[in-house]
């Protein structure tokens, strides 16, 4: 074909389809109209179905009267607030459990994925066998374990478990003393902050030190040092103004403390179980990655057992561990929202469950709350993306 | 000088380099740290491995029709064996089982054949098992044709279920996630960065939300007067979240075949669809293959979440019997009983798919 075409140039002029830019024109055209023309035909039967079923549009629900509870807020919020406060109250729900379930999660993964490469031949089949469990059952069915089998079957207030310390586990939650905070106490922080900033000096000083002169001087215990002992002085010095409010049983319930409630629990257990092994993986995948020759390499320098993984099969651990870690944190963050399961009143259980329920405008609510992920998804890609450019591998 | 040097025979290794004692002092025993670890694993291991026998085997009851059968300290299985069949095909009439029972068989038949390395015209296995089994699976679960009694999909249920929207959602998404990995690797723009958007949308939102989407907004988004059914309509949802999913785990076997095959093809004069059919996607669907069971191990998981719109899986109904007032408090049984089912599958898959990447990795490079 390419052939005729050459030879006859009629044939070339007139032969549009052979013209590999006017086909990638006429393609992305096709596609353009094809993408606009579903668009509109899906907005035109939304809005034709609405009217007949007499559901309002647009965002004026958000200002209305809400009128229904939740059982746990991290900002005030009352049955008379308004929708648009169930969507804060809501986000702010699910940013707690992700956080939370982040950290916990990381240090789970962490020591089971080099628990997993231990030398130790138990402690890996253990490690190993927590892995090929979690990792293949659902996490669904584990929340639920977690809700329905394990803290339903715990006993009622009166008999709560006394885990010591003012901390007391029962079928309505985790019970723990809350600390208040006094008048001086924001000199504690102050000082908290002025020993971050005099570690912060020592350990850059120290390097700069060695880069000139070779000389190394030890920074860890000096700095633990200067982190407990500032900020302890100078709580003593202002009278100690830091407090406990410990639960206590008061008829039916435990009053006052810092309780958490089951939902929070089974989810926070569950999600970081789940997706600990997970990150097992990841880590030991990461370590693995680093050739033996580094190893070596670092003994032949001589370097000591804590300073061969610290200075060279961390970092370039860490290189291969982060982009996969990242992965772990999104969908961590988007399994957060099973908690609608349980009821844990996270984004979907409050926006996209009553929320939706009570107002019906199914699409400003679903695209609010998938926004909100996207956002998230967005952002912590871009700062991972951030820090995996600042770790990578400079290549000349 | 005739004197032949016999030497003697070289001493047995020292005994406590060899055999059980010197392993443990290796692998176990090691440092101080090893071994308090090693003793405090062994203690585990006792104590959880002693309980869970006891709960799961010795005390347990097996047979009997009601929780009456159940009076030892131990699991009360009875509540599975008594259930089994709600759990395995949910609400399916009796007598139309053997048509469950009949598309699992072919549909083992045909893994079975794709899985064995030897068997011959496995292109043309793989073909039939993606395009004309999911035809006769349709008549046979649904009925309604060749003389076969129609049951609505609201009959269907429990591991059936599950099966279906796993099965359904990786063969659907295939080719749309084929097309869209070719669309981000394309060099027309506009093409690639619908592309990229579709993707990354579906990427960026839980699987719950779209349930919820597919559940609640599709209905409005459909031509007024038309009905679709909750499983369809959780379908669309699962199938078109899963094709963002499998659009990246091609676009990796796409990235993974050398630029020299382009190149190739380039030089033998093939157009575009003949450079992919031919020369790109063959080389590239084979690499993928453990990123799409690993997928499909994912999908299979995420199907759980199903529940939540109102369908019963494997777990909706295991925790629909759970609230059955005569069966009060045997919910960890019954628990143990669907993550030892999701357990067995995805853990077969995942060693599959493990030994997959080690056969390729040994060819290919």
């Amino acid at each position: 074909m390419q052939k005729d075409s050459n030879e006859n140039p009629e044939l070339k002029k007139t032969n549009l389809w052979n013209d590999a830019n006017f086909r990638a024109m006429l393609f992305q055209v096709v596609a353009i109209l094809a993408v606009f023309g579903f668009i509109g035909y899906i907005v035109n039967n939304a809005l034709t179905n609405m009217e007949q079923r007499g559901i309002v549009t647009g965002f004026g629900f958000l200002t209305d009267q809400a009128g229904f509870g939740i059982v746990q807020t991290l900002i005030e919020y009352t049955e008379t607030d308004s929708y648009g406060r169930t969507f804060i109250v809501g986000l702010l729900n699910t940013v707690l459990v992700s956080f939370l379930g982040i950290i916990l999660a990381t240090l789970l993964g962490f020591l089971i994925g080099v628990g997993r490469l231990s030398s130790n031949w138990l402690i890996s089949k253990l490690s190993s066998l927590y892995i090929e469990i979690f990792r293949n059952i659902p996490l669904l069915l584990q929340i639920f374990f977690w809700y329905f089998a394990v803290l339903r079957a715990l006993p009622p207030p009166k008999q709560s478990f006394d885990l010591g310390a003012g901390a007391f586990l029962n079928i309505r939650g985790f019970f723990l003393p809350k600390p208040i905070f006094e008048d001086g106490f924001s000199w504690v922080i102050g000082a908290i902050i002025l020993a971050i900033a005099a570690v912060i000096y020592l350990v850059k000083s120290n390097k700069r030190r060695q880069l000139d002169t070779g000389i190394y001087k030890p920074v860890l215990l000096p700095s633990l040092a200067i982190l407990f002992i500032i900020p302890a002085l100078v709580f003593f010095v202002v009278g100690q103004p830091l407090s406990w409010d410990y639960p206590a049983l008061r008829g039916f319930n435990f009053q006052g403390g810092l309780s958490i409630i089951p939902e929070l629990m089974a989810l926070l257990v569950a999600l970081t179980i789940y997706t600990a092994a997970f990150i097992a993986e990841v880590v030991r995948s990461g370590i693995e990655a680093v050739s033996d020759g580094q190893s070596e390499a670092a003994d032949a320098l001589g370097l000591s057992n804590g300073q061969r993984l610290r200075l060279i099969v961390i970092p370039q651990a860490l290189r291969v561990i982060i982009p996969p870690l990242t992965n772990q944190y999104l969908n961590l963050t988007k399994n957060s929202s099973l908690a609608t399961a349980i009821g844990y009143p996270d984004l979907v259980s409050v926006f996209s469950g009553t929320t939706l329920n009570q107002t019906g405008q199914a699409i400003e609510i679903i695209f609010m709350t998938m926004g909100v992920y996207l956002t998230l998804s967005l952002l912590t890609s871009s700062l991972m993306n951030w820090y995996n450019r600042r770790v990578a591998l400079v290549e000349r | 000088m005739g004197k032949v040097h016999v030497p003697k025979p070289s001493l047995p290794p020292p005994s406590n380099s060899i055999g059980a004692i010197a392993w443990a002092k290796k692998h176990l025993f090691s440092t101080p740290l090893n071994s308090v670890l090693t003793i405090i694993g062994m203690y585990l291991v006792v104590t959880m491995g002693y309980w869970t026998i006891n709960w799961a085997f010795i005390n347990a009851d097996w047979v009997g029709d009601s929780r009456e059968a159940c009076t030892s300290s131990g699991a009360c299985w009875v509540f599975v064996s008594a259930r089994f069949n709600q759990f395995i095909y949910g609400f399916y009439p009796e007598s139309e089982i053997w048509r469950v029972n009949l598309m699992f068989a072919i549909f083992t038949v045909l893994l079975l054949a794709l899985v064995i390395e030897k068997t011959p015209k496995k292109p043309w296995i793989a073909a039939f098992t993606l395009v004309v089994f999911p035809i006769i699976a349709f008549f046979l679960l649904y009925g309604d044709a060749f003389g076969l009694e129609r049951v609505e999909t609201h009959k269907w249920g429990g591991l059936m279920l599950t099966l279906v929207l796993a099965v359904v959602g990786i063969v659907a998404s295939l080719p749309i996630g084929v097309l869209l990995a070719l669309g981000r690797r394309s060099n027309m723009p506009i093409i690639k960065n619908l592309c990229v958007v579709y993707i990354e949308f579906w990427r960026g939102v839980p699987l719950i939300t779209v349930l919820f989407m597919a559940s609640v907004m599709l209905p409005l988004f459909m031509h007024a007067g038309a009905e679709t059914d909750k499983l369809i309509r959780a379908m669309i949802g699962i199938v078109l979240f899963q094709a963002a999913y499998m659009a990246e785990v091609v676009r990796g076997g796409l990235q993974a075949i050398p630029k020299g095959q382009f190149e190739a093809a380039d030089a033998l004069g093939l157009n575009y669809p003949k450079t992919m059919g031919l020369i790109i996607l063959p080389q590239a669907l084979k690499l993928m293959t453990p990123g799409i069971v690993n997928t499909f191990i994912a999908l299979f998981k995420d199907t759980s979440l199903v529940l939540i719109i109102g369908l019963f899986d494997l777990l909706a109904i295991v925790q629909s019997a759970l609230a059955d007032p005569k069966w009060l408090g045997y919910s960890v049984e019954g628990y143990v009983f669907v993550a030892f089912m999701f357990w067995i599958f995805c853990f077969g898959m995942s060693k599959y798919s493990q030994h997959l990447e080690k056969k390729l990795n040994t060819g290919h490079r």
